[in-house]
This record gives C-alpha cells, structure tokens and sequence, in this order.
C-alpha cells in the first residue's frame, strides 16, 4: 500500500503527510483529555468527509442524505451490540452490508430511471428523512427515546469491544482515517478513478467514449456508503447514545460535508484540512463564548454556515487547492 | 360517524394542502425563471412565520391583516437576496447554488434559533376556535381563512403573469434567457423581481400557516423538503402543477396522520415523491425537462 501511495505522488506531498502522521501519532502524548477529544472530533469528521468525497468529489453525485449511511452503521452495531453482546467490529461486518445494500438501493433507483441534478439530492435527502421518521418509531431500536450503549469505568482498555479511555478511540480514528486516506488515493489512481472523474466532468461524453456509467456511479455510492458506515459505528461507540432526531437529520448530512466543501471537494487533503480549520475554528468560537458567559446554542451552526458561505463565494474550489500551490505541493489542479 | 371523521379530516388536509401549495407555488416559479434551486425555501418561510408570530402577539393584528404586508417585506428580502447574493451563482455549476442555499439556510435557521430559543409560539386570534358547520361536517374557521387567502394569493400571482407586461416579460426570460437580453430586457431586474415574487409566496404562505400549526426555528428543513415533495410531484415550474401537488400531499398527510400517527405522515408524502420520480419524473403536470 505504501509504495504505490509514495510512488504517485509529490515530494513535498510525501514530506508533508509523514510529518502530519507523525505529529498525530504522537498527539496523546502531548496534549490534554480535552485537546484529544476534539482531535477526535477533527478525524472523525475528516473520515467522514473522505468518505462522501468518494461519491462527490470523484464520481460527482451530490449526495445530501449520508446522515443515512451513518444511522444506519451506528444502529446496526449498536443494537447488536446492547440486544446480543456482539462486539463493533463483528457489528462492523454486519453494518456495511446493511449501508452498501441501503447506497445500492438508492443508486438502483436513481441512477436506472435517470433522477439527476436536483431530483438526485431531493432523492438522497427524502431516503435519509424516511430513515429518521421509521427509527423514530421502531419500537425495536427504542424508537425516538433513543439507544443507550453501557458505560462504565473500565480497567483497561478493550479496544476488541471499544470501550475505553479517548486514547484508544483517538487511535482507532486515526487509523480509519490513513486507511481511508490510502484508499482514496489508490481508487483515485486507479482505472475506477478515472472513470469516476470522467463521469464527474462530463457523463454524456464518459458513456460515449464507452464507460458504463451505471456501473461506475453504483460503484461508488456503494463504496461510499459502505465506508461511511464505519463512521456511524464508531460515533455510536464514542458517544454512547443514538437519536434518530439526531442520527438521521439533515444537520448530520450537512455537517459531514463542510469540511470537504471547505477544503476542496475532489481533492485527498481536502476533507481533513476542511475537518481542522472548521472544528478548530468551532472550538476556539465556543471557548470565546464559554469565556464571555454566553450561552447560544446555534451559534456554532451560524458559524458553519457563514464559513459555508465564505468558502463558496470566494474560494470554490475550497481551501486546499490555492494552499497546495502555495506550499509547491501539487503536481496538478487537482 | 367514521365517514364523517375522514371527511372532516380530509378537507381540514385540502385546505392545509393549499397552504402548502401557495409555499411550493413560490419554489416553482423561482425553479421555472431564474433556474436556481431555492435550498432556502422551508427557512425564508419560518422567518415570515416569526414575523407573523412577533407582530400578531406584539400588536394584536391579525395573521390575515398581516399577510399582504409580510408578503411585502419577503419580497424585500428575496429582491435584495437575489440581486446581492444569488445572481453571483446563476452561471457556476449546480451544486454550488445548492450549496450556497443551503448555507444560507443554516444560517437562517440558527439565527432565529438565537434570537427565539426553540420553545413553539402560536398566534391567538379572535376565530381559533370557530368552526363552521356544513350538514356533518365540522371545518375550523382558521383552515378556511388560510385556504382562502391562499387561493386568492395564488389566483393574483397567476393573474400578474399571464397579464401584466412585467409578468410577460419574466416569462420571456424563462422561455429564453438569451432572447429575452437581445430585445432589451433588464434580465438581472427580472430575476430578483422573481425571486421577490417566490419569496412573497412564502412570506404569505407562511403567515397563513401560523394559524394552523406551531412555530418553531427548526421547521425549515423539513418544509423546505416538503415545498420540493410537492413541486416535484405537480411538476417543477408548472403554477397550477404546485397548487395541485399541494393539495395531494396535504391530504395525505391528514389521512396518513389520522390512519396511523400522525409522526409518520412526512413517510407517506415520501412515497409519493419516491413514486412520482420513478415514474412521472416531469410531475403530474409538469413538461418534459430537456
């Protein structure tokens, strides 16, 4: 995985992602409980961003309803986990299954009777609101009083069933992360990847010159809901509760592709610049706020949406592409 | 007695429906002219139900009395948003605008969340609790009001297009953008008049809908989401198409939340939706889009 990872791609690239590596290896050494869980936060949201970046920013199908693949990834882990004592990594084996025949389902859907542009999204939203409103009510999966996994102070770490102190979750993120950051950059260089940037340029001129498209956007809705799924298993271990007023909303879909959107949509830094400067940013907002007594709840999603704002009007290409020039990372604009 | 209960409930849904329709009417034609997606619809709808909300329990006035005067102020907001913000976007890719609309509908609804908190407001007016009685059925006075209203809003919007000069001419403009600029039309102008337009849909939409429902910061998304269901079922740019499609879901809705709960009614106009894309993707109304 290594050598092809390096092979294809800058000096300085290379340069930069070790030191970057390096640096959040060592993280929990370093910084305190509060700094590692917004670190936590950070990847987190740079897998999941990475994620919907596959079926984005490479194939070009915006997806506003990923909340679902998340849902969908936490409550099947979970309620194995809370009903039969089945760990989330065997949850995992069983999650991404359920989320890759969900992504399938809806790429079927839209993709065999031609729903595109808009009626695309107006689909990937209503699917992930028809998931919200069915777990609000399944009384099986505790409906809208939500799912609770145990907590309790453990003696040491069981990272074979994820519970533990936030120095564990922090690895297992950051591992999810450089895994999802090798396969992007495998599929990216591969005969797939170059189909799906085809299709994102131009779909009529990609099916004419013999790609078939069906194939490939399924591809990658299916790829992409099945690593988003991971996401959904490891929040529903990290925080211990699902909402589906929470889980399923369109806030979570939302909040999932800031940080691609800020960094660069399409590109591999992307989505975890995007995920840094926003939740850091985010951080030090409800420090000044928390400094200032001030209690303003949507204040943080404000800030979102205005950085949302800025980024589209002035930089749409997103944050990383400018960066990368200016830091002589980038052999091309992409 | 059961046939009774569903007719009541099913024109207590028609006239919600209409309210709905007026919402979606606005979608439509902002969709139709200016071809921008309106992300943002559910939310500049909440705003105007915060404005009616604000000036019936602070000024003792009327929803009804307020439609007209909140529906020119959302023309305001839409005109400025448009010519400020929007018109940037007309030309870059899709999923910019979209983009775009749905920041702005972050910022709306957090912003009310700020100034609000997330507690419900109704309205008290005079008729809350009037009903008129036709043989057995029993409809609130407040649905007939705001379905009323609704019809007469629509019924003008449709009379400024089909025979105003302005009218005319904004439907020069979404029949052909390049045409309409070779004969001289101020193009940018007409767009942010459309825009207004939607927005003025909204805005009275939105007042109408503070008698029948609860206002909270946080029913954009799901309105917004409605407006889409609906418009995409009468078909994307057709007037009559969303008044129609308004009508459909809001039946629904009505028989769906008194069949079952009314928690998973939203479920059923998702079907619809599900439906009508598979199968009629131009809506029940709607032409062929190229």
């Amino acid at each position: 995985m290594i050598a092809p990872l390096t092979a294809t791609m800058s000096r300085r690239g290379a340069v930069l992602l070790a030191l970057l590596s390096a640096a959040l290896l060592a993280a929990p050494w370093v910084v305190n409980d509060y700094l590692l869980t917004v670190l936590i936060i950070i990847l987190y949201f740079a897998y999941a961003g990475q994620a919907w970046n596959i079926m984005m920013g490479f194939a070009g199908q915006l997806s506003l309803g990923h909340a679902i693949y998340l849902g969908l990834g936490g409550y099947v882990a979970a309620t194995l986990f809370t009903r039969f004592g089945i760990g989330p990594w065997l949850g995992l084996l069983a999650a991404i299954p359920v989320a890759t025949a969900c992504g399938a389902i809806i790429g079927f859907l839209a993709f065999r009777f031609r729903v595109a542009g808009v009626y695309f999204v107006i689909l990937t939203i209503a699917f992930a609101e028809f998931a919200r409103i069915g777990f609000d009510n399944w009384s099986f999966v505790s409906a809208s009083s939500g799912l609770f996994l145990p907590v309790r102070q453990y003696a040491h770490n069981d990272l074979w069933r994820l519970r533990g102190d936030p120095a564990m979750f922090y690895y297992v993120i950051f591992g999810a992360t450089a895994a999802i950051f090798a396969l992007c950059h495998v599929l990216l260089k591969s005969r797939i990847g170059y189909f799906w940037l085809a299709i994102r340029e131009d779909e009529v001129a990609a099916r004419a010159a013999g790609i078939d498209t069906f194939r490939y956007k399924m591809i990658a809705v299916m790829v992409s809901a099945a690593v988003t799924s991971f996401a959904g298993v490891f929040y529903a271990f990290f925080y211990n509760n699902l909402f589906p007023e929470q889980v399923f909303s369109i806030a979570r879909s939302v909040e999932i592709i800031l940080g691609p959107i800020i960094g660069g949509i399409g590109t591999l830094f992307g989505p975890i610049l995007g995920a840094f400067v926003l939740t850091g940013l985010a951080e030090a907002l409800n420090a000044a706020m928390a400094a200032c007594s001030l209690d303003l709840p949507g204040a943080k999603q404000v800030f979102y949406g205005i950085c949302l704002l800025i980024v589209i009007v002035a930089l749409p290409d997103g944050v990383w592409p400018p960066l990368a020039r200016l830091l002589g990372v980038s052999r091309s604009k992409t | 007695m059961p046939f009774d209960l569903y007719l009541n409930v099913a024109i207590g849904g028609v006239l919600t429906g209409l309210v709905y329709g007026l919402m979606a009417l606005g979608l439509s034609v902002i969709f139709g002219v200016v071809r921008v997606v309106n992300f943002a619809h559910g939310e500049m709808m909440t705003i105007a139900m915060f404005l009616a909300v604000v000036l019936c329990t602070g000024l003792h006035l009327d929803p009804l009395i307020l439609l007209v005067p909140i529906a020119a102020v959302m023309f305001a907001f839409g005109y400025v948003l448009q010519r400020g913000l929007i018109n940037l976007f007309v030309t870059r890719p899709e999923h910019t605008q979209f983009l775009l609309l749905v920041a702005l509908a972050i910022v709306i609804t957090n912003t009310l969340l700020i100034i609000f908190g997330p507690d419900a407001r109704s309205v008290q007016t005079a008729y809350g609790f009037e009903s008129f009685q036709f043989g057995p059925v029993l409809v609130d006075a407040a649905k007939v009001y705001a379905g009323l209203a609704a019809i007469a809003f629509a019924a003008g919007l449709f009379v400024f297009f089909r025979f105003t000069l302005v009218g005319k001419a904004i439907r020069a403009c979404a029949d052909n953008h390049t045409g309409a600029l070779v004969v001289g039309l101020d193009v940018k102008r007409l767009y942010a008049l459309t825009f207004g337009l939607g927005a003025a849909c909204v805005g009275a939409a939105g007042t109408m809908l503070t008698l029948i429902i609860d206002t909270t910061p946080t029913l954009g998304p799901s309105y917004t989401l409605l407006a889409f269901v609906i418009v995409i079922t009468g078909g994307l740019g057709s007037m009559p198409g969303a008044l129609l499609g308004g009508v459909l879901i809001g039946l629904t809705e009505a028989l769906a939340g008194l069949m079952f709960t009314p928690s998973v009614k939203s479920m059923f106009a998702f079907a619809i939706l599900v439906l009508v894309l598979l199968f009629r993707p131009q809506g029940i109304l709607g032409k062929r889009l190229a």
